[in-house]
C-alpha cells in the first residue's frame, strides 16, 4: 500500500487555481522532494494532505485513510514552515506536550532533544532560542511516535550546513525504517543528494514527477565538458574541439547527452595536450528552471 | 482525556511564566483585603455580620474584575496559536479542536479559581478576625466563589470565541476590551438611564427584568445580592431588580457558560489554519 496517494487533486481559492489535477504518490521508505516557486501550490498541497483544508476535487489517501481523519493524523507528522513555538515554554515542556498529544511517554522528550543537539538548551525558554534551534524543536516534534508519513515544509531552513546534514541523516534513518517522506525545499543541492524522487509544481500544475536521472534524460539539457589543456596547447585544443576558451588553460564544450561519448572520444584522441577533464551534468537548478518554465502540457 | 490534560498543563505553564497566575492572585488578594478591611465599619447600622457586608462589596468588585481577568487570559488562546503557526501543527495531531479548547479552559478556570480562593479566603479571615459572628457569612462567600467561577467561565469562553473570530492577537485584545466595556459598564449605564426615563412604565416592568437576567454579569450581581438581604443598598440595579426571582438569575448564570462555550467551539471550528 502506498503511504500517500494524491490523485487529480484540484483546489481553488476564490477564482485562483492553487492546484490543478495534481497527482503524487509516496511509497513506504521513499523520500520525495516537492519543488516549486513561492505560490506554486506546495503549501496548499501539504495542507490538503494533512486535512487542514479540503480539496475541491480529487482523492487523497494516507495509508488508506482519509486526510484529517483520526487514523490519518495518528500516522502523519508535520513540520510547518517557519514554525515558532510559545516563547514562554522550554524546549522540554514543548516536546513533552507534543508527546502527550500523541499518547507517548513524555519522558522521551529529553532523548528527542538530545538527538537534535538541543540537550543543553532543553530547559531554556524557546524565546531565547535561535531560528535554527527553533527549527530543530520543530523537527524533534515531527519524529514523535514513529510516523508512517512525514510532511516537512522547508525542514532545513535556518540550519547551518552541519545541522542540515544531521537532519538528512535522521530522515534517511526514518526512511530506512519504512516512513514515506514528502519535503519541500529551496536548497536544491541538498535535495539532489538526499531524495529519491523529485516533483515540481508550477502554478498548481505538477510539471515533473520522477527520479533525478529520468528528469535529466527527459529534459535533455546540454552537458558541459570542461577540458583543461596544457598551457602551450590551449589554442589548438580549442580549435580542434570547436570549444570556447575560458580562463587561461580551460576549454568549455557543451553537448547533448547522446553525443557525450563521441565528444569524450574526440577529447581522448588529443592525448598529451589534455591535462584534465570535468563532466558537468545539468544541475537540479537547471532542471528545475527547465520544468517550471515549460508551458503546461 | 490525556490530550485535554496535556493542553491544560501546557497552558498553565504558559500562564505561570507570563505571570498571569501571579497577577490574578495578587489582584484578587489585594482587592479582597482592602474591601474586607474597609467593610468593617457599617456593621452596626445594617445588623448583618461583617462577612456578609464584605461579600456584598466583593460582589461589586468581582463583577468588574472576574470578566476582565478572564478575557485577558482568553483573548490570545486561538489568535496567538494562529500567529505562531502552532495551530496548524496542533491540528495535525490526533486531537480534536474541542479537546484543545477544553484543555485551555480547564487551565484558565483553574487559575481563576486559585486567585478567587486566595482572595476570598483573605476576606473571610479578615472579617472573622474582627468579628467572630462573621462565620455566619461563610455560605454567602461560598456562593460568591462558585458563582464567580461561573461568571469567569462565561467570559473565558466568550474570550475564546473572540480570539477565534479575530484571528490576530491585537484585534482579539481590542475586541475583548470592547466586550468588557459594553457588557459590564455600558450595559448597566444604558439600563439605568432607560429606567430613569421610564419610571414605572412598561419598559421597567416588562422588559427590564429580562434584560438584567440576560446579561451574565448582572445575573451574577443580582443572584449574590438578592441572596443576601443585607446588601440592597449597595447598588441601584439590585434595588430596581428585586422583583426578579433569584432562580432566574441562577439559570442565566448556568446557561451562559454552556452557550458561550458552544459559541467558542463553533467559532474555533470555522478557523482555517
Amino acid at each position: 500500500m502506498q503511504t500517500l496517494t494524491l490523485s487529480q487533486v484540484t483546489k481553488a481559492f476564490g477564482g485562483t487555481i492553487a492546484l490543478a489535477d495534481a497527482s503524487l504518490n509516496v511509497a513506504p521508505g521513499e523520500r520525495v522532494a516537492l519543488l516549486g516557486h513561492n505560490g506554486a501550490g506546495k503549501s496548499t498541497m501539504m495542507k490538503i494532505i494533512l486535512g487542514l483544508i479540503p480539496a475541491d476535487d480529487g482523492d487523497v489517501e494516507i495509508v488508506g485513510a482519509k486526510p484529517g481523519s483520526h487514523a490519518a493524523r495518528a500516522v502523519t507528522a508535520y513540520l510547518p514552515e517557519n514554525v515558532a513555538f510559545h516563547p514562554s515554554l522550554t524546549g522540554l515542556e514543548q516536546i513533552r506536550f507534543y508527546l502527550r498529544l500523541r499518547g507517548e511517554d513524555p519522558r522521551l522528550a529529553k532523548s528527542l532533544l538530545d538527538r537534535l543537539g538541543l540537550g543543553s538548551a532543553a530547559s531554556r525558554r524557546i524565546g531565547t532560542y535561535s531560528k535554527g534551534m527553533r527549527q530543530r524543536v520543530g523537527i524533534a516534534q515531527a519524529l514523535i511516535g514513529k510516523p508512517r508519513l512525514l510532511v516537512l515544509d522547508e525542514p532545513t531552513s535556518g540550519l547551518d550546513p552541519v545541522s542540515r546534514r544531521e537532519v538528512y541523516e535522521i530522515l534517511d534513518q526514518l526512511a530506512e525504517e519504512g516512513a514515506g517522506i514528502l519535503l519541500s525545499s529551496h536548497a536544491l543541492t541538498e535535495v539532489e543528494a538526499r531524495t529519491d524522487r523529485i516533483a515540481i509544481l508550477s502554478k498548481g500544475v505538477m510539471v515533473a514527477n520522477d527520479s533525478l536521472s529520468n528528469l535529466r534524460r527527459r529534459a535533455a539539457l546540454p552537458i558541459q565538458l570542461q577540458v583543461t589543456a596544457r598551457p602551450d596547447a590551449v589554442d589548438e585544443v580549442a580549435q580542434r574541439l570547436a570549444g570556447t576558451r575560458m580562463n587561461g588553460a580551460r576549454v568549455d564544450l557543451t553537448c547533448r547527452d547522446d553525443e557525450k561519448l563521441n565528444r569524450l572520444g574526440q577529447i581522448a584522441e588529443l592525448g598529451q595536450m589534455i591535462e584534465d577533464l570535468e563532466v558537468v551534468p545539468p544541475s537540479l537548478e537547471d532542471l528545475y528552471t527547465h520544468f517550471s518554465r515549460r508551458p503546461v502540457q | 482525556m490525556t490530550r485535554t490534560m496535556a493542553a491544560a498543563n501546557s497552558e498553565f505553564c504558559i500562564s505561570l511564566r507570563n505571570r498571569w497566575v501571579a497577577i490574578a492572585v495578587v489582584l484578587m488578594a489585594l482587592f479582597s483585603f482592602v474591601l474586607s478591611a474597609a467593610g468593617s465599619a457599617p456593621t452596626g447600622q445594617l445588623g448583618a455580620d461583617k462577612l456578609s457586608i464584605t461579600v456584598a462589596s466583593l460582589t461589586s468588585l468581582a463583577v468588574y474584575l472576574v470578566p476582565l481577568v478572564a478575557l485577558l487570559m482568553a483573548f490570545d488562546a486561538v489568535a496567538g496559536e494562529i500567529e505562531r503557526g502552532t495551530l496548524s501543527l496542533m491540528l495535525t495531531y490526533p486531537v480534536s479542536r474541542a479537546e484543545i479548547l477544553v484543555g485551555k479552559f480547564v487551565a484558565h478556570l483553574g487559575i481563576l479559581a486559585l486567585a478567587l480562593a486566595v482572595g476570598y479566603s483573605i476576606a473571610a479571615a479578615v472579617a472573622i478576625w474582627y468579628d467572630p459572628q462573621a462565620s455566619d457569612g461563610i455560605p454567602a462567600l461560598i456562593r460568591l466563589f462558585w458563582s464567580s467561577l461561573l461568571l469567569g467561565a462565561t467570559f473565558l469562553a466568550l474570550g475564546y470565541a473572540i480570539s477565534a473570530v479575530a484571528r490576530r492577537p491585537g484585534a482579539a485584545a481590542g475586541l475583548a476590551i470592547a466586550l468588557w466595556l459594553v457588557a459590564i459598564v455600558l450595559y448597566d449605564l444604558a439600563l439605568l438611564s432607560a429606567l430613569v426615563a421610564d419610571t414605572n412604565g412598561a419598559f421597567t416592568k416588562q422588559v427590564f427584568p429580562w434584560l438584567i437576567v440576560a446579561n451574565p454579569a448582572d445575573a451574577f450581581r443580582l443572584y449574590n445580592l438578592s441572596a443576601s438581604e443585607a446588601t440592597m443598598a449597595v447598588t441601584g440595579i439590585g434595588g430596581a431588580a428585586n422583583t426578579i426571582p433569584s432562580s432566574q438569575a441562577l439559570a442565566s448564570m448556568v446557561i451562559w457558560p454552556v452557550v458561550a462555550f458552544c459559541l467558542a467551539i463553533a467559532a474555533f471550528r470555522r478557523v482555517v489554519p
